[in-house]
């Protein structure tokens, strides 16, 4: 006796083949092309403050990060991030863009709750563990870094 | 006999639905069964500053309106069996707080339809209430802020995924004839076939929808040609075809008659993935689309299996899978004699 497709212990194999499958080639081109034209943005920005404002180039940096995050906090508030995000994947989520838009997202959706319980408590309920891992990462990679040059 | 096979319930006395109604958002507004609703708005607001109390109007909208429809008041509803997606089922207790009705609050996630209208059924049945309204609601918004991220975070959402729908439903069941009567109810068991993904979630209820169906035919000794449609709750496009291949691997074909409330309730080419999902997904198609044509008469029986994942956030952080269970009512026409 042949046990059927869809018994219990078959059942994930067998719907594999009915499962939509997500296109990585063009997920992949999609995230480069929008996650890269961010950076352009970004590229501008700093050529910008660096060629009108006199900045150094390594100072040029902050004001261009701020402005970066003004604007996707700004379109997360008009509710296109979000579908900018549905197209693009990573590309709109690994830049400073998408921290910025965990932020003001998490921070809009708990207003209900108040300012203090609701946005204060809320804002960094996506975005904090990037803060904690990235602050370990940098602790890590900093005592590696001092190791080696002792 | 009341309790057929394992798990029905027949309906001796003949129990009906007198009145339904039902209150949709804007995005089920513009799908094919935007004429059918009873209310509708265009914003997902509903007129409300937040997202709960957008919800919690949309419930109580719909219950007071099934009542009216019915030329009844509240204190002639005997009681009232509600239940949404939301923790503690806020929803129905606050829209219960303005409708001084003796309330009961049931959770079976999107089978909440279903599992209510069951119970009022049986209720009435047994003479515990004459008129029983069962009620649910989901809201878009308040359901991705609850089990997924904040509604404006940019995730990108595989094609799997359902979209909550944005609804809400209410039928009022009583002894006194109607051309809708109901016939019986299966209560489905909960089934777990180890499929974690929340972002597919019609592939975690198929087997649960297959068992009831199954067991449902087998309990009432039934063929699927016994109905003029059977359809499932929110199995969405990819749970579907699953559904009816679990059934066909058993002998059963309902490929003609199968039809999934999550694929009605949206047109093809709105932004909805794999289609509707929710508390009101089988709500707003059975107490508008459905009740509509078995009153016209263009459908004599219809078995409507509202399934449901038991979706816990916490849960799936704590690497479980996703329970799921569906529950099921036989509607059928009545021809009244007078």
């Amino acid at each position: 006796m042949s046990t059927k497709k869809f018994d219990k212990q078959n059942y994930k194999n067998t719907v594999k083949t009915y499962q939509p499958k997500p296109n990585l080639l063009l997920n992949c081109v999609k995230a480069f092309v929008v996650g890269g034209l961010i950076c352009v943005l970004g590229q501008a920005l700093t050529d910008f403050y660096i060629n009108v404002f006199d900045y150094s180039e390594k100072d040029a940096a902050s004001p261009t990060a701020a402005t970066l995050i003004l604007i996707s906090a700004i379109l997360t508030g008009l509710g296109i991030y979000d579908k900018l995000a549905q197209f693009a994947g990573a590309g709109s989520a690994v830049p400073i863009t998408g921290f910025a838009n965990a932020i003001t997202s998490a921070a809009l959706e708990h207003k209900s709750e108040g300012y203090v319980l609701g946005v204060g408590g809320n804002m960094f309920k996506l975005a904090g563990s990037v803060i904690v891992f990235g602050t370990v990462s940098a602790y890590i990679v900093g005592i590696i870094r001092f190791l080696l040059t002792q | 006999m009341r309790k057929m096979g394992r798990q029905t319930w027949y309906f001796e006395n003949n129990v009906y639905i007198n009145e339904a109604a039902t209150v949709a958002g804007p995005m089920e507004k513009q799908g094919p069964l935007g004429e059918t609703y009873d209310i509708t708005y265009d914003d997902l607001h509903c007129h409300e500053d937040n997202w709960e109390k957008a919800e919690r109007r949309i419930l109580q909208q719909s219950i007071q309106t099934c009542i009216q429809k019915a030329k009844l008041q509240t204190d002639q509803i005997d009681i009232l069996l509600s239940g949404d997606l939301l923790n503690q089922n806020v929803s129905s207790n606050y829209a219960a707080r303005a409708l001084s009705i003796p309330l009961l609050t049931m959770f079976g996630a999107c089978s909440t339809s279903m599992e209510t209208l069951a119970t009022a059924s049986a209720l009435v049945d047994a003479g515990f209430a004459n008129n029983a309204v069962a009620a649910t609601s989901s809201h878009n918004a308040s359901a991705e802020r609850q089990f997924r991220y904040p509604t404006e975070y940019g995730s990108q959402k595989p094609a799997s995924a359902t979209t909550t729908i944005t609804g809400a439903g209410a039928a009022l069941v009583s002894k006194n004839p109607s051309n809708i009567g109901i016939e019986c109810a299966t209560i489905g068991k909960v089934m777990d076939y180890q499929m974690g993904d929340p972002f597919d979630m019609g592939t975690a209820m198929a087997p649960a929808a297959f068992d009831t169906i199954k067991t449902h035919l087998g309990d009432l000794g039934r063929t699927p040609n016994d109905y003029d449609l059977i359809l499932s709750g929110d199995l969405s496009s990819v749970g579907s075809p699953i559904l009816k291949d679990m059934l066909k691997e058993d002998g059963i074909n309902v490929d003609e008659i199968h039809n999934d409330c999550g694929l009605m309730v949206y047109n093809s080419d709105q932004p909805v993935f794999a289609g509707g999902s929710g508390c009101a997904c089988s709500a707003v198609v059975t107490y508008g689309h459905v009740l509509n044509e078995i009153r016209k008469g263009n459908l004599n029986k219809v078995f409507v299996v509202a399934t449901g994942a038991l979706l816990s956030p916490t849960m799936i952080q704590q690497k479980e899978t996703i329970p799921c269970i569906a529950h099921g009512v036989v509607l059928k026409r009545e021809e009244l004699t007078s």
